[in-house]
């Protein structure tokens, strides 16, 4: 089992429902966010190129936070999705300053938070819910280890790519381009 | 009332916290309807109860999820509703912040004076009703119930349009006519005898072609057709979007024409021209169903691309080479209506444009064009006749507009200011739901209508802008809260979608349809709403259609089948009579000519921008409503502030900087009362800047959107009417850059 997402960057049109619908699921607390929208304008007048991206924590199969952190807190869980044991974190920051993606931030009760891929959700067999929300379905989640999943079907068939691949953390959200 | 000079000044609502007003008895019972939802998480959430959205008018089918304490915890899609697809849009998501906001209004205000000062008082209920009753009934006395009028952009407004009708008055506007969707109403009606419609009867989900014209989708957030624009271009279909920015839709298509803003005209008409004379139309459809084919091609003959090149600065082989894309398509292809349409003040015959366009590509009652809309033929619950007015708001504009269909919010707002040739103004205002001011273009204009009022009364969830001028302010629970009227829109197929309370509504706060009886009922006119309470009206209601409120509790959404098979009845050329009166689709009106409007549309110059001044461009945010979601923490906290959009070589010549802050000042010399944040991007034409409309709220007490960005209507004081139904164009003003505060102004 080895989870994963891919956003299809075609599809997106950074509505940030995903980001709204993270935080209404998981009580993230205003002024703070999972996952977020990032716009990116290429070319001149009118020769442009618009990307738009649904990111959040890569869930990296070599992550350097669960290396850096110094109480375990940030383990692997079931299916290579990263988390954070809250009771564990002694808020140090490490793996803040070695999230190349810049993922985790400091939740106002002390410990750090970031993307679960909703694993309470994942384990009832549902979507996370920035997936099942999204009004263009530009996201899809799955198990790259089962290649009739929707995700293993779209990475064959679709050209992709990943953020920051020379980091070497083997992330697992992908975009479609 | 106060003998003032400014009888009216605007009142930041102050601290007026829930008063210890609340009704003994719930007015719902909670432990009825509610059941468990199938996906339940132990521990987190007990119940969810049905609900349609009303952070736009999408009205998109959902439910309401409360965990075990009966609090509201998150929102969802209905699987079942044709608007939503089982997926909200952002601000439907974020919905659950309308409930927690606390800068809600809280209680009843009345408008009194201490020591000279005017404020709000808190009132009870009753005495609101009371003061609201007298001062109709006065008015009515002195002017006639027809110089009342509601403006009403809501679900509630509903109700209280039937109490004016049971007041004898017919004046119930909505901005969104004049201001928005009006000319393409008119447009479509005087080609095919019917209008669009909301939802826009568009079969974008199996099109092969959508062309769009000033139209962002994406950042429009109407939820169905972003989620059918997905699915069409995931199977091939191909986008062309015209717009002077490279919009996020033209950034998704195959063709972005940057179009030289005002002269739309010209590449529909050379779009025309090119299909016409290249054979490209759908010659057994025209034949079969248009009047006035020859005529539209002597119009059209000397519209050449290179003609709307001059124009236009789309060069001819693209309008030739988009035309061609459109006929490959056809008769799988839409010339998008679009929705907020009143742009340069010949927007019908803009419309009317477009609507021709999809006549020669056959695309009206085509699959992939424009489908056959049904909504359930539903039965109001039985109530006496309404008396009939002796006058109407169109009284006031004799031989003008003779082509609206509904009435006009800037009309109705124009004629409350006296003059000496009108024999009645308006005299008292019902405001639900929408912020007239930021809503209507003139924003002095609409504060002189106010201050010539009687009384005005404000129903609304947040204290915007125009309560500060209201006598009387009503505090409306959330749609969260409360329960509305079934929703019957058109769509493929007809369905039923109910709004019930998910919790009781918060501090002092009351439904819509609870107001208006109880007002009813203090000016003797409870007759007029005969149910005891609103499950009974609304199961009533439904019992006429084969359904119940029971069962809608449970179902939320219910799908009907049509009552015929003809979702696309021109798909092979059946026979077909139109509601004109050549029974034909009109390329050549014949009701245009009739009223003494020009039957086939001309291209007219509009006025530019002078030296040193841009056209200003507005449109919407995905996470925002206009002005009403300024507020709201959820959505707040994804965009808490409007920025201009400049070009890089406009930003050079100015030295302006990303991030910078600065005021925009209009060819009126108007500035903008907030400053707003500079955007320097190549997304942008060089002739325009553009802003998100709905920022810029000057009211205190909005703590969220007060003074964050800048607000367009500031800054829309030149307005271009449309001489055949009333719409208000807002695209003809230009702003150009201040680096300093205009003159303070007391809002």
């Amino acid at each position: 089992m080895r989870y994963a997402m891919a956003v299809d960057t075609l599809k997106c049109v950074g509505c940030s429902d995903c980001v709204v619908a993270c935080q209404t699921e998981n009580d993230v607390p205003i002024g703070h966010c999972r996952d977020w929208i990032v716009e990116k304008t290429t070319g001149t007048y009118p020769e442009l190129q618009l990307e738009i991206r649904s990111e959040r924590c890569n869930h990296c199969a070599n992550a350097p936070c669960v290396r850096t952190c110094p109480t375990e807190a940030s383990h692997y869980a079931e299916g290579g999705i990263v988390l954070v044991e809250e009771s564990e974190c002694i808020g140090c920051k490490a793996c803040i300053t070695s999230c190349p993606y810049d993922a985790r931030f400091i939740h106002p009760e002390g410990y750090v938070d970031k993307c679960t891929f909703c694993i309470h959700r994942v384990e009832k067999g549902q979507n996370p819910a920035c997936v099942s929300v999204c009004p263009t379905h530009a996201m899809i989640f799955g198990d790259l280890d089962d290649p009739n999943s929707d995700i293993s079907r779209a990475m064959a068939t679709r050209k992709w790519k990943s953020l920051i691949p020379e980091a070497g953390t083997d992330p697992k959200v992908f975009y479609l381009i | 009332m106060s003998t003032n000079m400014n009888r009216r000044d605007f009142i930041k609502v102050a601290g007026m916290g829930a008063g210890s007003l609340a009704f003994a008895t719930p007015l719902f019972d909670f432990s009825k309807g509610e059941i468990l939802a199938p996906d339940t998480v132990p521990g987190m959430y007990a119940k969810r109860t049905p609900t349609y959205c009303e952070i736009c008018f999408w009205k998109c089918a959902g439910w309401v999820h409360t965990n075990e304490e009966g609090k509201i915890w998150k929102v969802t899609g209905h699987e079942d509703d044709p608007h939503s697809n089982g997926r909200l849009c952002p601000r439907g998501t974020g919905g659950v912040g309308m409930y927690n906001d606390e800068d809600r209004l809280k209680t009843p205000l009345i408008r009194t004076e201490v020591g000279g000062v005017q404020t709000f008082r808190e009132a009870s209920w009753d005495e609101a009703f009371t003061y609201i009753a007298d001062g109709l009934k006065k008015v009515a006395k002195e002017h006639g119930p027809e110089c009342t009028a509601l403006f009403s952009h809501g679900s509630g407004g509903k109700y209280f349009g039937d109490l004016l009708k049971a007041f004898g008055s017919n004046n119930i506007t909505a901005p969104s006519y004049a201001q928005c969707r009006g000319p393409r109403e008119v447009g479509f009606f005087a080609t095919y005898g019917e209008g669009v419609g909301s939802p826009e009867r568009v079969d974008i989900r199996d099109t092969r072609c959508l062309v769009l014209i000033g139209s962002h989708f994406g950042e429009n957030m109407h939820n169905g057709p972003v989620q059918e624009i997905a699915q069409a271009t995931a199977k091939g279909a191909s986008i062309i979007t015209v717009d002077p920015r490279f919009s996020t839709v033209a950034s998704k298509s195959k063709f972005w024409l940057p179009i030289k803003p005002a002269t739309d005209m010209a590449l529909l008409l050379a779009w025309m021209h090119v299909i016409i004379n290249e054979g490209l139309y759908d010659k057994d459809y025209v034949e079969k169903y248009t009047y006035g084919f020859d005529d539209l091609k002597a119009h059209v003959a000397t519209m050449t691309p290179e003609w709307a090149y001059g124009l236009t600065t789309i060069k001819p082989e693209t309008i030739r080479e988009t035309a061609r894309e459109m006929a490959n398509a056809s008769p799988r292809v839409i010339i998008h209506p679009g929705r907020h349409v009143t742009w340069y003040g010949d927007d019908t015959q803009r419309l009317r444009a477009v609507a021709m366009l999809n006549a020669l590509l056959g695309s009206w009652g085509r699959r992939g064009g424009y489908y056959n809309p049904e909504k359930v033929k539903f039965k109001s619950y039985p109530h006496p006749p309404f008396p009939k007015p002796t006058r109407t708001w169109k009284d006031a504009f004799p031989g003008k507009y003779k082509l609206a269909g509904l009435s006009l919010a800037s009309g109705i707002c124009d004629a409350t200011i006296p003059t000496v040739e009108r024999d009645c103004s308006f005299k008292a205002w019902i405001v639900n739901g929408t912020n007239l001011i930021h809503t209507l273009p003139n924003q002095a204009n609409t504060i002189k209508a106010i201050q010539s009022l009687d009384l005005m009364v404000v129903v609304d969830t947040m204290p915007m802008e125009i309560t500060g001028y209201a006598d009387v302010i009503l505090p409306e629970c959330t749609y969260l809260e409360r329960y509305d009227n079934i929703r019957v829109s058109p769509h493929r197929e007809p369905t039923l979608a109910l709004r019930m309370p998910a919790a009781e509504p918060k501090h002092n706060t009351k439904p819509a349809w609870w107001m208006a009886k109880g007002i009813a009922d203090k000016m003797g006119l409870g007759h007029f709403f005969p149910w005891n309470d609103i499950e009974e009206k609304l199961d009533w209601e439904l019992k006429q259609v084969g359904s119940s409120l029971e069962e809608m509790k449970r179902l939320g959404v219910k799908k009907l089948d049509r009552s015929y098979d003809d979702l696309y009845p021109m798909e092979n050329l059946e026979d077909f009579e139109f509601n004109t009166n050549t029974g034909k689709i009109e390329l050549y009106s014949t009701a245009m000519e009739d009223e003494g409007y020009d039957p086939l549309p001309k291209y007219k110059a509009h006025e530019e921008p002078p030296e040193g001044y841009y056209r200003l461009i507005y449109g919407r945010a995905p996470m925002h409503t206009f002005s009403r979601t300024a507020n709201n923490p959820n959505l707040t906290d994804l965009m808490d502030e409007n920025s201009v959009w400049v070009n890089p070589k406009v930003a050079k010549e100015w030295d302006l900087k990303n991030d910078q802050y600065l005021w925009l000042e209009n060819q009126d010399g108007v500035v903008s009362k907030t400053p707003i944040k500079v955007r320097v991007t190549e997304r942008i034409r060089f002739d325009s800047v553009y802003m998100v409309h709905g920022f810029g709220h000057t009211n205190k007490k909005l703590t969220r959107a007060h003074g964050r960005g800048a607000s367009d209507a500031d800054l829309i004081t030149r307005v271009h009417i449309d001489p055949e139904m009333g719409g208000t164009g807002m695209r003809g003003n230009f702003v150009t850059f201040r680096f300093e505060a205009g003159e303070e102004v007391s809002s």
